[in-house]
């Protein structure tokens, strides 16, 4: 399958789940992500898998639950007041080790908000979304092409280390149509000795749980957690870098945001201003690294973001706040034209001359 | 001769329930049910949010604890992960299926999904210490409704096997109770009856088994086995309320087809 | 003859058990106190038991093996 296919970002998605060996898929409809389920309930059926629209996003991520501790291969997706819903199901699956995808196309809030494009939930991802300490590993496409292949990614990182994995998505990514390739090298998926397949009469019954009555005993299963979370944190950190070894100004952006910002930076270097994007790739974990070196020599990072500054915080973390960080945001459905960001460069340029 | 022993599927563990709770007695004839039907190497059991929050510690079976309420879900994800080979059950409470787990419950009714609900009704909160449940009858005294359940203020209780024997999805509905010995005799033909109809692919079978709660009721074991018989049964009386394959519906509608 | 065998330290003394019994055979112990703190049950007269097995069938924590 070498040769290109035009396809939407959200059936993208579905497709490359399809070809990374998932077969059973649980959603409820959601304005802008529906494309996943209706390739899904089209495709699903014809290779013996399952598709179910499920009664609530609460039952769909409780299902996705149920088939992870069985040891299959499980998707759900939705859009940001889904997410909500199921965060509960997130936090669940992160206390009991269980590995999983979840795509969230991402539209504005907060509330209903409304069903145009945004990046307003990056706490919710970055930070774990539901109750406890935990963290997913959430993954950032910026074109139709990087949806596909992320998914892939998301489910072989999600198996390895035991958790969630998040595509964490906009609906303008998810409704765009743009030539994939499906030339993907897909890793043989690994065992899975604690999923709950039936004792055969063979070994001790395997629980899956995340209840810890026991103080003491919860304290090291959190504890444990977090050191395979500093392992990922260690390994799995990956960013973009376009034109930075010699810039004074740092722009950071994500998904649909770093498309647009790109444009800007193409336009201000033609213009002479020493300008670089940093993309990150992951967000959690996030691709500290690439900062703290970039703030060696830059002056001035913008953090462009659809919306009003959440991985701006990220941003300043990682910098230490050596270098000022600023802020070019739209929210509500909007997204910064290439202008608003090529505008904001000039002035930081301005600034910096001073 | 051997008349009478622990089933091998119950693990040999004390259970942690109140002196005189029937959870007890409903987890063994489950767990004879398994052993009976030689079913434990493909059982998969899920736990719910409540008193048996921890029945995965009583079960020799794989188990998964689920999240308050959505056993029916994770049950069913378990089950189509790999449907010719896996036997499914939940294990749930009244304020795990019929509150906060009422859609799951519904839902996977309508949809006949071919797993096994047992569905333990004491109409009261257990775990939290006794606080009314969605099936606390009229008038009883709880830690909530301390002037006993009004139900002006706060509704009717739910009647889970008369609702769902409305929908056409599921293939058998029976309410027992185990305050006697002819009735747990009863509630484990039921409940192997609710097994076998998934090994026969028959579909979504649910057991709804009338219990007592002794320390929260505020009485003695055997007195709460007698208010089972003088209040609870009358409210929720006791039968088949579907049996598809047998011909047996509440639904006059569907009866007539 | 019949027998019974209590997991004694198991008894939680709620005591379903003797009154399920149809030879009226059974009783919680007025002595004994088990691991649990719980007067458990002891049987007094296990020539009259007729290994029907209503106890066990009646004890919540599965404590009691009947034999024929």
């Amino acid at each position: 399958m070498a040769d290109k296919v035009l396809m939407k970002g959200n059936e993208a998605i579905a497709e490359a789940a399809i070809q990374a060996g998932c077969r059973h898929y649980f959603g409820y409809p959601i304005t802008p992500q529906t494309e996943i389920a209706a390739y899904m309930a089209k495709r699903m059926p014809k290779i013996g898998g399952t598709f179910l629209q499920a009664e609530s996003e609460i039952a769909a991520i409780n299902m996705v639950y149920g088939v992870s501790a069985a040891g299959k291969r499980v998707m759900t997706s939705s859009s940001s007041p889904g997410i909500s819903l199921k965060s509960e199901g997130l936090s669940y699956l992160a206390g009991a080790d269980l590995p999983a995808l979840v795509v969230n196309c991402q539209r504005g809030g907060p509330g209903l908000g409304g069903i145009q494009p945004s990046q307003s939930d990056y706490f919710q991802a970055t930070r774990g979304g539901g109750h406890g300490d935990y963290h997913m590993i959430v993954l950032a496409p910026s074109s139709v092409q990087e949806m596909a292949q992320l998914t892939i990614k998301g489910f072989e990182l999600a198996d390895e280390y035991r958790m969630t994995s998040m595509i964490l998505a906009d609906g303008t990514i998810g409704q765009m149509m743009e030539p994939v390739s499906f030339d993907f090298e897909i890793k043989e998926q690994i065992e899975k000795p604690w999923a709950t397949t039936g004792t055969k009469m063979a070994r001790k019954h395997n629980i899956v749980n995340s209840l810890y009555l026991n103080p003491e005993q919860l304290e090291v299963t959190n504890i444990e957690r977090y050191k395979r979370y500093d392992i990922i944190k260690e390994k799995e950190a990956i960013a973009e870098e376009y034109l930075v070894d010699d810039a004074d100004i740092i722009v950071a952006a994500f998904g649909i945001a770093a498309r647009v910002s790109k444009n800007a930076v193409n336009q201000a270097r033609a213009e002479g201003i020493k300008v670089g994007l940093i993309r990150p790739i992951t967000l959690w974990p996030f691709p500290e690294k690439a900062f703290r070196k970039a703030a060696e020599h830059a002056k001035q990072i913008i953090c462009v973001e659809l919306s009003m500054g959440q991985m701006i915080e990220d941003v300043r973390l990682s910098t230490e706040c050596k270098v000022p960080v600023s802020l070019c945001y739209r929210v509500g459905g909007m997204i910064p034209t290439p202008d608003q960001v090529y505008q904001a460069i000039v002035e930081a340029a301005k600034k910096g001359e001073k | 001769m051997l008349v009478f022993d622990r089933p091998k599927a119950l693990c040999d563990v004390p259970l942690h329930y109140c002196p005189g709770c029937t959870h007890g007695i409903v987890h063994r004839l489950v767990a004879e049910t398994i052993d009976e039907l030689g079913i434990e190497g493909k059982t998969v059991g899920i736990a719910p949010v409540g008193c048996s929050v921890m029945a995965y510690d009583y079960f020799n079976c794989d188990m998964i604890e689920a999240s308050h309420g959505r056993a029916p879900a994770v049950a069913t994800g378990v089950k189509r992960s790999d449907p010719d080979n896996l036997i499914v059950f939940t294990y749930q409470g009244d304020g795990d299926l019929a509150s906060i787990g009422t859609a799951e419950t519904v839902h996977a009714a309508a949809r006949n999904e071919n797993i096994t609900i047992i569905f333990i009704n004491n109409a009261i909160y257990g775990m939290t210490g006794g606080q009314m449940a969605p099936t606390s009858l009229p008038g009883q005294v709880t830690q909530t409704s301390p002037y006993g359940r009004d139900p002006k203020l706060c509704g009717y209780p739910v009647k889970v096997c008369e609702m769902l024997s409305e929908l056409e999805g599921p293939e058998y509905l029976e309410r027992v109770t185990v305050n006697s010995v002819k009735n747990v005799r009863n509630a484990k033909r039921a409940i192997k009856k609710a097994f076998q109809n998934q090994i026969d692919g028959k579909g979504f079978s649910l057991v709804e088994v009338i219990s007592s709660c002794p320390t929260n009721w505020g009485m003695t074991p055997q007195e709460a086995l007698k208010w089972i018989d003088d209040k609870m049964i009358p409210y929720y009386p006791l039968g088949v309320y579907k049996d598809r394959s047998a011909g047996i519906f509440a639904h006059s509608q569907e009866a007539s087809k | 003859m019949a027998k019974l065998t209590f997991r004694e330290d198991e008894c939680k003394g709620c005591g379903l058990c003797t009154f399920a019994c149809p030879k009226q055979i059974l009783r919680l112990s007025n002595e004994k106190i088990n691991k649990k703190g719980h007067h458990p049950v002891e049987c007094i007269d296990m020539e009259a038991c007729i290994g029907c097995a209503s106890c066990a069938i009646m004890c919540p924590d599965c404590i009691i093996k009947v034999e024929r």
